[in-house]
């Protein structure tokens, strides 16, 4: 392509030759804009006689030149002819009408306002929460006095998701954590003469808190993320609203199972949680310290209580409720767009596994402030 | 002149496992023609598209598009033909994570090097020739109605000046002033442009209005592949059903 540009008089002979298609455009831009700038539109006249092939966008950039004339299509612009082209310039003419997106400009106001922003966000979502689970124990009371209601189905489905299906990666992660702090304590312990203590030390935070935050992690990556996606798409797929048309309770039908199987499998997982991870602890000890294992379950009846082991246990259905709760919360939320399907994903699982922590947290200060 | 053909599809073999879609099919499409594909649901109409732009292998048969083998083809001549083709997918199938103008501005942005400016400026003009206002430019597609997010995606297959425009139900969803509008958008751009239209549909008055040739998808195959008049003459149980069935009788009768 190649443009070709005589001034002869008052006027500014443009004569455009061979192709002009959007792919070579590139070699003309500046030439063109140069050129838009330099000249008067009224005195542009076009000879097409050269011009070979033209598509759309090659006839929009000849069109600009001509732009702010007062008759851009007029005979007096054009000499030579071609099949097409003044056609599709005088498109071009008629669609022109560029759209101004003024780009944003950061400012502190903004910067302020968006902080300021995120802080209610955090507020109404935890409000928002709040307000679900009240939903979520209301129609469990009801769904309790009227057991029949339950779609047991669908719950045992749920619990083979959640429960079953996670067992072996539960346990193996537990196993491996139980070791890691065996490897650690026995280090420590032994610099100080008291290598026995590990085993204190692994009974107590295995069953105290290892095991039941490693599930709970475990579980908040999985399931939650999971309840998030399901729900969220079948609200994407309009399958929510027909539920409702149809009278059935998406709450009942979709919530109520979820949460029952992660509050019914979670604590099962926990347990499971628990013994592998006194078994890695145990293998550790029994390498590394040489500490038998008929030597570490007779210490662990001596020293470690049984109410540690009813405090690991007395957290898992809080978390599982947590984790459903969160899940299918965020799901629900989920508006038409695959965007927000994968915002909310990700919002559950961080919200869920902040909470998680969050609430053990507190566990830890009131069975202190409790003594046990 | 004679025309010319653009996209030929000989003795296409397309099956899912036992099940067999499309068994010695044939098609021309010529250049500067509208050709529509009906056919009943299930007889792989989209499949068939799908194949022809290279989305799908089919299991034997050859197609050429603009002269090169699509089935053939290597995956760097798929990209390079995909520069001569725009396709405007049945929901849109709109980057849902960019805006209207950004969207129509991807496949400049991925084939040509023009300036940020101009690249606006042309996207600007595809979404006004396609019949949006120009504030739809900064909207996200899932602002849109079903009907705009038609016209942006039909912006979008139009970036790079295609010789071809696939169109997947391009009226379907729309109301009638819509899809009227949309018909005589698609005859006015066919006209100017000089495109090639390919166009799945089920909409009987874009068949009579705006198609030159009908290709009729039956038993596996192209049944028949002939402008309307003809269609109606024809004696085939399905092609009559279609045409002269309660609806096919409406559209006629507003001709």
């Amino acid at each position: 392509m190649q443009l070709h540009i005589e001034i002869s008089g008052e006027k500014t002979i443009v004569a455009p030759s061979g192709d002009w298609l959007i792919g070579d455009l590139v070699q003309v831009e500046r030439k063109l804009q140069e050129l838009q700038a330099n000249i008067r539109a009224e005195q542009v006249v076009f000879d097409l006689s050269g011009l070979q092939k033209i598509d759309m966008a090659g006839a929009f950039v000849l069109s600009q030149l001509v732009r702010s004339s007062a008759s851009p299509d007029a005979d007096h612009h054009f000499t030579g002819t071609h099949p097409y082209a003044r056609e599709l310039m005088q498109l071009a003419h008629q669609n022109s009408n560029i759209c101004l997106i003024p780009p944003p400009k950061p400012h502190l106001i903004d910067v302020l306002a968006r902080i300021g922003q995120a802080a209610e966000d955090i507020w109404k979502d935890f409000v928002g929460t709040m307000a679900f689970a009240g939903r979520l124990f209301q129609t469990l009371f009801n769904s309790i006095l009227r057991p029949s209601r339950l779609r047991w189905p669908s719950i045992i489905a749920q619990a083979e998701e959640v429960g079953v299906n996670a067992l072996p990666i539960v346990a193996l992660l537990s196993f491996f954590m139980g070791a890691v702090l065996a490897f650690l304590s026995a280090n420590l312990l032994s610099s100080l003469g008291v290598s026995l203590f590990t085993v204190d030390l692994v009974g107590v935070a295995v069953l105290r808190e290892f095991a039941v935050v490693v599930t709970a992690v475990i579980i908040a990556g999985r399931s939650n993320s999971a309840f998030t996606a399901q729900i969220g798409s079948m609200k994407m797929q309009q399958e929510i609203d027909a539920m409702k048309v149809l009278g059935i309770d998406p709450f009942e039908a979709l919530v109520i199972p979820r949460v029952l199987a992660c509050v019914l499998t979670i604590p099962l997982l926990v347990f499971a949680a628990m013994i592998t991870g006194l078994l890695g602890g145990g293998l550790v000890t029994l390498i590394e310290l040489e500490i038998s294992p008929t030597l570490f379950i007779s210490r662990m009846h001596e020293v470690v209580a049984i109410n540690h082991f009813w405090v690991g246990m007395s957290k898992a259905p809080v978390f599982a409720l947590i984790i459903a709760l969160i899940g299918c919360r965020q799901g629900l939320l989920v508006g038409g767009d695959v965007e927000s399907l994968g915002r909310r994903t990700t919002i559950s699982v961080v919200q869920a596994l902040f909470s998680v922590i969050l609430v053990d947290a507190i566990f830890a200060m009131v069975y202190m402030e409790l003594n046990i | 002149m004679s025309p010319e053909t653009i996209i030929e599809v000989k003795n296409l073999r397309n099956a899912f496992g036992d099940h067999v879609v499309h068994d010695g099919l044939d098609l021309v499409v010529l250049r500067g023609e509208v050709l529509g594909l009906v056919g009943g649901s299930g007889t792989g109409k989209s499949v068939l598209m799908n194949t022809i732009l290279g989305l799908r292998k089919p299991q034997g048969g050859q197609i050429s598009v603009l002269g090169s083998d699509i089935t053939s083809a290597s995956s760097r001549d798929i990209v390079a033909l995909s520069k001569n083709w725009g396709v405007l997918f049945q929901n849109g199938a709109l980057f849902s994570s960019l805006s209207v103008r950004e969207n129509v501005k991807a496949p400049m942005r991925e084939h040509t090097s023009l300036s940020n400016s101009m690249m606006n400026e042309l996207a600007d003009l595809r979404i006004s020739l396609a019949g949006l206002e120009p504030e739809a430019g900064a909207l996200f597609p899932s602002e849109l109605s079903g009907g705009m997010r038609k016209r942006a995606a039909l912006a979008r297959a139009l970036a790079l000046d295609p010789q071809i425009l696939f169109l997947d139900e391009p009226t379907a969803g729309l109301d009638p002033i819509g899809a009227a509008s949309f018909d005589d958008l698609i005859l006015e751009l066919k006209n100017k442009l000089g495109l090639t239209v390919f166009m799945v549909t089920h909409d009987l008055d874009s068949l009579y209005t705006i198609c030159d040739r009908i290709a009729v998808l039956a038993e596996k195959k192209m049944e028949i592949v002939a402008p309307i008049a003809e269609l109606l003459q024809s004696a085939h149980p399905w092609v009559h059903a279609y045409f002269h069935g309660p609806r096919g009788r409406a559209a006629a009768g507003g001709k």
